[in-house]
């Protein structure tokens, strides 16, 4: 499942110089993806009699009109975020990491176990501690359909997906029973739910009254970290390497499977470490729907932003913000914001199927610069 | 434990795992068609909400069993199709549009499903059909002969999918485009246009697969009905080996899982429930580390194909 579309040519073991027209095509391709499904949107919402301009006009004021719309959407970008950087390095190792669900969730319920384990631990060691916990959890989640496809050639896609399941199923488990609110056991509501984190295992919060949370600052040093490790690390080169050719990588002697299964266990961290960033700086507590769908949402913000490290922050805010817009939504015309899942997918659509004019564009250019150079060679 | 292992439960799983096989199989046999010309559909999931919804709605308004089926046919066409166009046509890389179209199909089943429906709502689905002295056996009669249409449909499918595959011409074509397209394209066969016939082939049989479950077996529709079903399909194709046979006996297996679960929960056997449920899927992991028997896959499988590339 070669990803060349995305990626060009070849690896280069420094970052590329910058290419202004490719840019220019891999930022026009998406953003017309977007708009398509935008509009194909707006038909839909006619046919639920709604007005799609008053809709959509709701949808924005509620994303970015107001303090507390752009705080809540970059809370929301935060996770899309990290689980999209690790998409990021999994795809470009040619893995495709659908497990972002179940990391998510075991990130989570080791970030609420630790915490609730050791509530006496000042904050300025256990939040660190959750946070690396949390990451490594995630991994573990990863590691295991990594390892799987490398030594077993177990397809990761479906393999991922199932774990996915059980990691929820494993989640219900803990807030049904042995990590289930003791006030709520007390009272006799039995909510299917963990008790509080200690307060000094909180995200400490960026602006007073509003939801943003430093883990956000945290996400995108982490979004500039991935980008030199792609680029400037020998195991970002091999990674890219791998999804780029694997046959001229094994001639060269590097390890495909092995990684193949590096690049997935990574993925599964910074999902993971979404999961604890989601229970510290929001949630606080364990309960259902923790994920919040970010493991696929932020498939479709990797993509979006061209599996680009860097490119994946603007197109997390911009998720993140539909998200926000879309409960706004919900709210002015009563039309389900289920109806953001509808747009994802099409983007999902859009954008996969638009890759074939990039790289057509490539293939042209290439063959151009072959006739250039063959005519300067022909010329003295 | 006893009352796990007694007679009466065996016989119950065995009456609740062969009708809940038909959903996996008919998913099940038509990814084998899609995947079998060189294209992963990894929508079948989605394929079978939207469909599942479709139908539910047709009879829910109609009372039409049968318009129920075509509505299921009519969609998982429409979204072989577009599959088809972003796949074979724009080459796109299969695991990720596959992944948009679930999204698609997930999101506009449950958005249908709040504007349309609003609540849980039940309809007189397919009766179980009797089948004349077969049916009166005392044990296997009430296990197999017991069922609704769809059901035998489900099973009836399988030696026509492994005869359409092995015997025909067009299965020939169907394989030759999977496992070589370039030859296939210089003996004139047309390898985008087999593959659109199996994608879509496929995608209307995960369409049955969607009413199978919505108007034949729990007669109702919920967000996310199906639950991930659709990727477990996907994976028994390669459980099976691309062989309608092997899907078969995948599907057998998976409901079965499926069906000792529910029983376990409904007879508050001493196993946490939560951990029953886990069973499906990691008997799924483990048929795929098992399955690997991978010489018969196609050869060209996720590999778009481009005119003088080879």
């Amino acid at each position: 499942m070669p990803l060349k579309n995305v990626t060009g040519a070849s690896p280069q073991r420094r970052a590329p110089a910058i290419d202004w027209n490719k840019i220019g095509l891999n930022l026009a391709l998406p953003v017309a993806g977007v708009l398509v499904a935008l509009v194909i949107g707006a038909v839909m919402l006619i046919f639920l009699n709604a007005n799609p301009f008053v809709a959509y006009a709701s949808m924005v004021s509620g994303a970015v009109g107001s303090l507390s719309g752009i705080t809540q959407s970059l809370v929301k970008a935060t996770p899309l975020l990290l689980v999209g950087l690790g998409i990021c390095i999994a795809f470009r190792a040619n893995v495709i990491n659908i497990g972002g669900e179940g990391q998510i969730t075991l990130g989570a319920i080791v970030a609420t176990w630790f915490p609730l384990t050791f509530p006496t631990w000042p904050g300025w060691i256990l939040i660190p501690a959750t946070l690396v916990l949390g990451f490594l959890a995630g991994a573990a989640w990863g590691f295991v359909p990594g390892i799987l496809k490398a030594r077993l050639k177990v397809n990761e896609i479906l393999s991922t997906i199932m774990m996915n399941s059980i990691a929820t199923q494993f989640m219900y488990l803990l807030i049904r029973g042995p990590m289930m609110d003791p006030a709520g056991v007390a009272s006799g509501t039995f909510l299917a739910q963990s008790a509080a984190l200690p307060k000094q295992a909180w995200l400490p919060r960026l602006i007073p009254q509003t939801l943003l949370h430093t883990g956000a600052i945290l996400a995108v040093i982490l979004a500039v970290a991935v980008y030199f490790f792609l680029w400037r690390t020998t195991i970002g080169y091999r990674i890219r390497a791998v999804g780029l050719n694997p046959d001229a990588s094994r001639h060269s002697g590097i390890n495909v499977p092995y990684y193949q299964a590096i690049s997935l266990t990574l993925a599964g961290g910074f999902a993971g470490l979404a999961g604890a960033i989601e229970i510290m700086g929001v949630q606080h507590r364990l309960l259902d729907g923790i994920t919040g769908g970010y493991g696929f949402t932020g498939i479709v913000a990797a993509l979006l932003g061209g599996l680009h490290p860097l490119g994946v922050i603007p197109a997390s805010i911009l998720f993140g913000g539909l998200l926000v817009g879309a409960s706004a939504m919900q709210r002015s015309v009563q039309v389900p914001s289920s109806l953001i899942n509808v747009i994802l997918g099409m983007v999902v659509l859009f954008v996969s199927g638009s890759a074939i004019w990039s790289r057509r564009w490539a293939a042209r250019r290439k063959s151009g610069e072959v006739q250039e150079t063959q005519e300067e060679q022909a010329e003295p | 434990m006893n009352k796990l292992f007694s007679l009466g439960v065996l016989i119950k799983i065995l009456t609740t795992m062969i009708p809940f096989a038909a959903p996996f199989l008919y998913a099940a046999i038509g990814e084998t068609f899609s995947q079998t010309s060189g294209v992963v559909n990894l929508g079948v999931d989605g394929i079978m909400l939207l469909s599942g919804y479709a139908s539910f709605y047709a009879v829910l308004k109609t009372g039409n069993l049968w318009l129920g089926l075509l509505a299921a046919v009519l969609v998982g066409l429409f979204m072989g199709l577009l599959m088809s166009f972003i796949s074979v046509t724009l080459k796109a890389e299969q695991g990720i549009s596959g992944i948009g179209l679930y999204m698609f199909g997930f999101g506009l089943s449950s958005l249908l499903f709040e504007t349309t429906i609003g609540t849980v709502k039940t309809v007189a689905g397919f009766p179980p059909l009797k089948i004349p002295f077969l049916a009166n056996i005392p044990v296997i009669g009430p296990i197999l002969f017991q069922n609704s249409l769809p059901i035998y449909g489900a099973f009836l499918l399988v030696p026509l999918a492994w005869w359409v595959l092995d015997k025909t011409t067009l299965g020939l074509k169907i394989k030759a485009v999977g496992q070589n397209p370039a030859a296939a394209d210089t003996l004139g066969i047309n390898v985008d246009r087999m593959r659109y016939f199996s994608v879509c082939l496929g995608s209307s049989l995960a369409g049955l697969a969607g009413a199978s479950l919505s108007i034949a077996l729990v007669n109702l529709f919920q967000e996310n009905l199906t639950a991930g079903m659709g990727f477990i399909a996907v994976a028994l194709v390669y459980f099976g080996g691309w062989n309608p046979w092997g899907v078969l006996g995948g599907a057998l297996l998976f409901s079965a899982a499926n069906s000792f679960q529910l029983w376990v929960q409904v007879l508050g056997v001493k196993i946490p429930s939560d951990v029953a449920v886990m069973l499906p899927y990691l008997l799924t992991i483990a048929a795929l580390m098992i399955s690997v028997n991978r010489a018969r896959q196609p050869a060209a499988l996720n590999k778009p194909f481009e005119r003088g590339e080879s």
